[in-house]
């Protein structure tokens, strides 16, 4: 997809951290979880960016910033050129008009004493403006045609409905109000696998019908690949490489994401006895107290003196195409050289 | 048998005159619900022998986790209800044993990983009590002793510092390492038979690939025979001998894993191949099947998966597709396992 003219959502130097604090009656700071620690990225009209990387990498802290669900510690976050991370009241309202999220679980998302039609409707209450009042129903039942869902069960509640179609339910939401951007936490995952392609080609007939922009967090990598234009790999709070899908997955240079897409089992038995793995010893460190440097190293078969000392900054490096937080970046097809 | 649409087939260890290790014969289970009775498995037939693995692929609802559980002996009798089918092991029939004779080989000869290990853990016992509790229990060793065996396990499922974290609780270990505990605690008692049932599912990739190498490594030491139930497609093309293809708790297909992969012989099983995004597929519509798996009080008549199918006939509806011997080594239930076979669209 083309990455023209002003982007969208322009992320810059983002940071949340979650301050940890002693004593009861007079609290006391100790320290920080750093979830979300320097992220910046632009993305374009039309335009899909995964985010992939373990749990507790801060994948869902930074959907809940671009949401302004959570203030950040510093930073921005612009959406069509207006920030939105320091807006307040009506300023805030409107901003949060472009940019609306799809839930990882379909179960839990939606309010079960809610009719389908309140909870795909419940935008137009906060946002009259979109949608006048006696034409409201009319819009709910066009956005549930438009998921492939019947928009005759429109005063149906949420347990009358298959996971599958509860996700599209989610979905109709997120479209109400027309956003440009729509955040996608794992919106698949909670999905069996049968009903996993069906939303998956949803999310993408709409893209091309409305023009939407996706942020499309996943830990599936090869769902991430079919849909993504772009992909960050994001290690304890910080993306440690961003490139285009081929890029990332052809071409990886940052050790973490080759021992990432090493990890991914390939469907096919066919030659799984030569196939290479780089299996990582251990767990991600805790955000609390991230590793000084680049904070892979102690899981990293690369690491040298400099990796403790100096923090590997996000750049496109020799002999690379596309930026790569590590200073002994190199290009390394793991998943196809066997 | 009665039911004409279940073919006892078996698999070949057991036509060359060997009995398997464990055989699962036409097996039925039923649950009563207020809305009715829920058939969660419909004539499950399948073997292994030591050494190998099977694979029990299914999505949510296919019976596969409560085939297992029935195995193990430890469904909830009511609500659940055996009403017919033979679960051998080493040639008896455990579900005619008295339940004392059931919990000897519980744990001793049969073990099982589950799929939480947050929940399948006693959050208000250390890590080393519950798994020194497996030699105090089956083996009547004393407190000591017990206690110097889990530290022996926690290092052969390589958990860093045995010695110091035998007297954690499971709340202080990280989901990877947890799931090491259950691992540790089910191959305690040198079982033959491990079953694991979504054992990676809540897990990152990363760690994912250390415990299904911690698996493989253990079955290799002691030859055990494991059956790995789950719904991914890639950790059973990684680690599986032979694969069993569950729908609407019945096995669809049954076979050898590099045929599955290569030639799918059951079209819901073509359909889950086909479904997975490929690189050369990108800007393109994925395969999906369409419809929804099917609800367990209302099965579709004949082929559970008919309306959901691509290659439906009339006798599709009408006749439950017996389990078609294809070769020694495969089977489908499919009417026109033939034209799946041969790629003919139906």
């Amino acid at each position: 997809m083309a990455s023209k003219g002003e982007p969208v959502l322009e992320v810059r130097d983002l940071v949340k951290h979650f301050p940890l604090t002693q004593g009861i009656v007079v609290k006391r700071q100790v320290g920080a979880i750093k979830a979300v620690d320097g992220v910046s990225f632009d993305l374009h009209r039309g335009e899909t960016l995964g985010i992939v990387g373990e749990s507790g990498c801060g994948k869902s802290t930074l959907a809940k910033l671009l949401m302004a669900l959570e203030t950040p510690t510093s930073g921005t976050v612009r959406v069509a050129g207006k920030d939105l991370a320091n807006a307040k009241g009506a300023d805030l309202k409107r901003i949060r008009r472009n940019i609306q999220m799809v839930m990882q679980d379909p179960y839990t998302s939606l309010n079960p004493r809610m009719t389908v039609g309140d909870i795909v409707g419940e935008p137009f209450e906060i946002h009259s403006e979109v949608a006048p009042k006696g034409d409201r129903r009319k819009k709910v039942q066009e956005l549930l045609d438009v998921v492939g869902l019947n928009p005759d069960h429109i005063n149906r509640y949420p347990h009358q409905f298959s996971g599958g179609q509860r996700q599209r339910i989610g979905i109709a939401r997120g479209l109400a109000l027309q956003p440009e951007v729509i955040v996608c936490d794992e919106p698949v995952s909670a999905l069996d696998v049968s009903i996993q392609a069906q939303v998956i080609n949803l999310l993408e007939r709409l893209q091309n019908e409305f023009d939407l922009a996706y942020i499309f967090i996943a830990h599936d990598l090869s769902v991430v690949r079919h849909i993504s234009d772009r992909v960050a790999v994001m290690y304890l709070g910080k993306i440690v490489e961003i490139g285009r899908d081929t890029e990332i997955y052809d071409r990886p240079t940052h050790p973490y994401t080759q021992a990432l897409l090493s990890a991914v089992p390939v469907p096919d038995p066919e030659g799984r006895e030569n196939r290479e793995r780089i299996i990582l010893q251990g767990d991600p460190p805790s955000p609390a107290n991230p590793p000084s440097g680049c904070r892979f190293r102690t899981r990293c078969w690369k690491a040298q003196e400099i990796c403790a000392e100096e923090e590997p900054l996000l750049q496109i490096r020799p002999g690379a195409d596309h930026p790569s937080a590590c200073h002994f970046a190199e290009v390394h097809d793991v998943v196809h050289a066997s | 048998m009665q039911n004409p649409s279940v073919d006892t087939h078996l698999l070949p260890a057991d036509t060359l005159g060997t009995a398997p290790l464990l055989a699962v014969d036409n097996l039925h289970v039923e649950f009563a619900t207020r809305q009715g009775v829920a058939r969660a498995v419909n004539g499950v037939s399948y073997a292994l022998n030591a050494g190998e693995t099977l694979a029990v692929l299914g999505e949510s609802g296919s019976g596969k986790s409560v085939t297992a559980q029935a195995i193990m002996g430890i469904l909830d009798m009511p609500p659940a209800r055996i009403p017919k089918g033979e679960i051998r092991f080493r040639g008896t029939d455990l579900l005619k044993l008295s339940e004392n004779a059931r919990t000897q080989i519980r744990g001793q000869q049969i073990a099982m990983v589950f799929q939480d290990a947050l929940s399948a853990l006693n959050p208000v016992f250390t890590v080393g009590w519950q798994i020194a509790e497996m030699f105090r229990v089956h083996r009547g060793m004393g407190k000591k002793a017990a206690y110097a065996k889990a530290i022996e396990l926690m290092d052969r499922v390589r958990i860093p510092a045995a010695r110091q974290r035998v007297h954690d609780y499971p709340h202080q270990f990280s989901g990877g390492m947890r799931q090491r505990i259950m691992i540790a605690m089910s191959i305690a008692l040198d079982p033959d038979v491990l079953i694991a049932d979504e054992p990676t599912t809540a897990l990152d990739v990363t760690v994912q690939a250390q415990i299904m190498e911690l698996l493989a490594e253990l079955q290799r030491e002691s030859n055990m025979a494991m059956i790995l139930i789950t719904h991914d497609l890639g950790v059973v093309a990684d680690v599986a001998d032979k694969i069993a293809v569950m729908y609407g708790g019945r096995i669809v297909e049954n076979a050898p894993v590099h045929d599955v992969y290569k030639t799918p012989a059951h079209p819901y099983t073509k359909g889950l191949l086909e479904s997975i995004p490929r690189v050369d597929q990108k800007g393109q519509d994925l395969y999906a099947i369409k419809g929804l798996p099917p609800n367990l009080l209302d099965m579709p008549t004949g082929c559970a998966f008919n309306p959901r199918c691509p290659y439906r006939q009339d006798n599709c509806v009408t006749d439950v597709p017996p389990l078609h011997e294809i070769s020694g080594t495969r089977s489908s239930a499919c009417h026109y396992w033939r034209e799946v076979l041969d790629g003919v669209e139906g």
